[in-house]
């Protein structure tokens, strides 16, 4: 094994394919946005170069800030729903029996096949008034009469949700696989009810992959631009609904472009102070 | 009455019985060793002791309580597990006072007996350390004091030592046999290891397929094996059919033995230790000899060792190297089987499988 830092042209090849790739679909078109994002917008036609920050002017309104805090608010809350459901569900599944483990596992990566838009309108007809669930209720004695339960906030959380559980476990999953089970039953032995010992070490020694998988869901969640449309009003429209607004429906690129910056600017600044803080609980 | 009785504790998984009715008294302040080969039964046996499975029959009385159904967070049981199961997220100290940071006692207090603890281990100052910095054997003296940290009525420990070097097991073997007798804690661990069984346990049980096969001191365990498996499994032993033919006497492979303790009739199991065998020059005649001949032969330094073919049967012998007779490989043999040192079992066919 070669443990000095690689020299040369030639030890350097390996990285050489990766590096441009990365180029070439992340930096080259990242760049080409941000440019995009400072030109100048010709009314009825497209674009011209130039350097004015107008775009960026224009969301420091009460409105953009609004819908800003309101993606982020919901991707949080969403990050935080799929792990507190995830990490309980994968902490049993890990427990079950082999079979049993690859036939959930085997089923969560059906319900990742699934796209985005078959999510949106099965959830939209499940909460609807004249075929959803309520009907069931109204069978079983539980409503009076059937209601429409979308679109709502609810509606659009619960999509949310079941769009990023299946990835949740699946990140979570060999992290709890190869967390040691004597930890738990050492925890019972001290003193602790079994829902004490998951608490007290079960959570704490899995907290970077807590962490590192709420960052993952959260980053998921704030891209999502059809949900919102589907299942949500438009005061749950997130900044990524807008942007695809302004892009395709307006036209108007630089606007999209400056929103789309923001966007990844301020979610890179929110991962950062997550493992920032992360990092300063460790050496607490 | 302070013991711990175990009364006909059974686990059985679906159609596989773990663990026969188990039935023990362990006395107050006794080092007991759950001796037996891998899958005999001896983990799942404490594993029901210290409340992590659920018997499936049986009860489990200390001090005259039942706790057979108590949760294990309620027994204030101490355990070592193989893995050690230390918490990675915690200190060495903080693991140890996790059981009194979960009792709530003041922080204080926590860190002033984790490091009366890690001095009662001989490992102190290593309260800050995270886990991870520690060796194997500090891990070790981590984990036992962790299961001390309450004081606690039992103290279980599973294979504690199996993941240390031979020669740091051998000295965690009399330390911990040490640590307990100043505690006079009560004490059970798990092995396979016999000779670590020898070394530290007041009551060694051994155990096979679920059943356990003798409860006594080690001595007795070697002197007085109660079957062949035990004669076997502790040490090294040779197994002798026979069949009694008259009154105290028995007929084996290679000629006749007589033995005041065989029973009136019917087939016998014969089990003398190697260094009880006596080896003599061929044609010296004498009571109890058979005659052989030498197929193999090595000097240990403080001991000889003879294997000596009798009658299709191999006879381990070990002498001390000024007793042994002039004789190659090859050449004839009389070994000597003294009465006081044939322990008569039960046939092989009355082992329980």
């Amino acid at each position: 094994m070669i443990r000095r830092a690689p020299r040369g042209l030639a030890e350097h090849a390996p990285i050489l394919f990766p590096a441009l790739m990365l180029v070439v679909f992340f930096v080259i078109p990242f760049s080409l946005m941000i440019a995009v994002s400072v030109f100048r917008r010709v009314p009825g036609g497209f674009y011209e170069p130039d350097l004015v920050f107008a775009n960026y002017e224009r969301f420091l309104t009460a409105f953009f800030g609004g819908v800003m805090s309101f993606s982020l608010g919901l991707a949080a809350l969403v990050a935080a729903l799929s792990v507190g459901i995830a990490f309980p569900f994968t902490y049993r599944l890990v427990k079950l029996p082999r079979r049993a483990q690859i036939r959930w596992l085997v089923f969560l990566l059906s319900i990742l096949s699934l796209s985005e838009v078959i999510i949106g309108f099965a959830w939209s007809t499940l909460l609807s008034r004249t075929a959803g669930i309520t009907n069931l209720f109204v069978a079983l004695g539980l409503m009076a009469e059937p209601q429409s339960l979308s679109p709502s906030f609810g509606a659009l959380l619960a999509g949310l949700v079941y769009q990023a559980f299946p990835y949740t476990v699946l990140v979570l999953y060999p992290a709890l696989a190869r967390l040691d089970p004597y930890l738990e039953e050492a925890a019972r032995t001290l003193g602790s009810s079994p829902l004490r010992a998951f608490f007290t070490v079960v959570v704490p020694a899995l907290r970077n992959t807590i962490v590192a998988t709420t960052i993952m869901v959260f980053v998921f969640a704030l891209g999502s631009y059809l949900l919102p449309q589907l299942l949500g009003r438009p005061q749950h429209w997130t900044l990524s609904v807008l942007i695809t607004d302004q892009a395709i429906y307006q036209s108007n690129m630089p606007f999209a472009a400056a929103m789309a910056v923001f966007l990844v600017l301020v979610s890179l600044a929110l991962v950062g102070l997550a493992l920032l803080a992360g990092r300063r609980e460790e050496t607490a | 009455m302070s013991a711990l009785v175990l009364d006909g504790l059974t686990k059985r998984y679906g159609p596989v019985t773990a663990v026969h009715g188990a039935s023990l008294r362990i006395p107050h302040g006794q080092f007991v060793c759950l001796l037996g080969p891998s899958g005999c039964g001896k983990t799942t046996l404490l594993r029901m002791i210290a409340g992590l499975e659920d018997p499936s029959g049986g009860r489990l009385v200390i001090d005259g309580r039942d706790i057979t159904t108590a949760p294990a967070h309620t027994r204030e049981f101490g355990m070592v597990f193989q893995s050690l199961a230390l918490f990675p997220h915690l200190t060495a100290g903080e693991n140890i006072a996790y059981p009194l940071r979960i009792r709530g006692v003041p922080k204080a207090e926590q860190r002033k007996r984790a490091d009366e603890l890690l001095e009662l281990v001989r490992l102190p100052g290593v309260a800050d350390r995270p886990v991870s910095k520690l060796s194997g054997g500090q891990r070790q003296r981590v984990a036992i004091a962790r299961a001390l940290a309450l004081s606690p009525k039992l103290f279980l420990l599973d294979e504690p030592l199996s993941a240390l070097d031979a020669k740091l097991r051998e000295a965690m073997q009399i330390e911990l046999k040490q640590l307990q007798q100043r505690l006079g804690i009560t004490t059970i661990v798990v092995t396979h290891d016999q000779r670590e069984a020898m070394t530290m346990a007041d009551l060694v049980v051994v155990m096979s397929q679920g059943r356990i096969h003798q409860a006594a001191p080690p001595m007795e365990v070697y002197r007085q094996p109660a079957d062949a498996f035990v004669a076997d499994f502790i040490g090294m032993t040779n197994l002798l059919e026979g069949e009694v033919t008259a009154p105290g006497t028995a007929a084996v492979p290679g000629g006749t033995l007589h033995l005041p303790e065989l029973p009136p009739t019917g087939r016998v199991l014969l089990s003398v230790r190697p260094e009880d065998v006596i080896v003599h020059p061929a044609g010296m005649d004498g009571p109890n000899r058979l005659t052989g001949t030498l197929s193999f032969m090595r000097d240990l330094g403080a001991s000889v060792e003879f294997r000596i073919d009798v009658a299709g049967k191999e006879i381990v012998a070990l002498s001390r190297p000024q007793d042994r007779p002039p004789v190659a490989p090859g050449g004839a043999l009389a070994v000597e089987f003294p009465p006081a040192a044939c322990v008569v079992l039960p046939p092989m066919a009355e082992r329980p499988q």
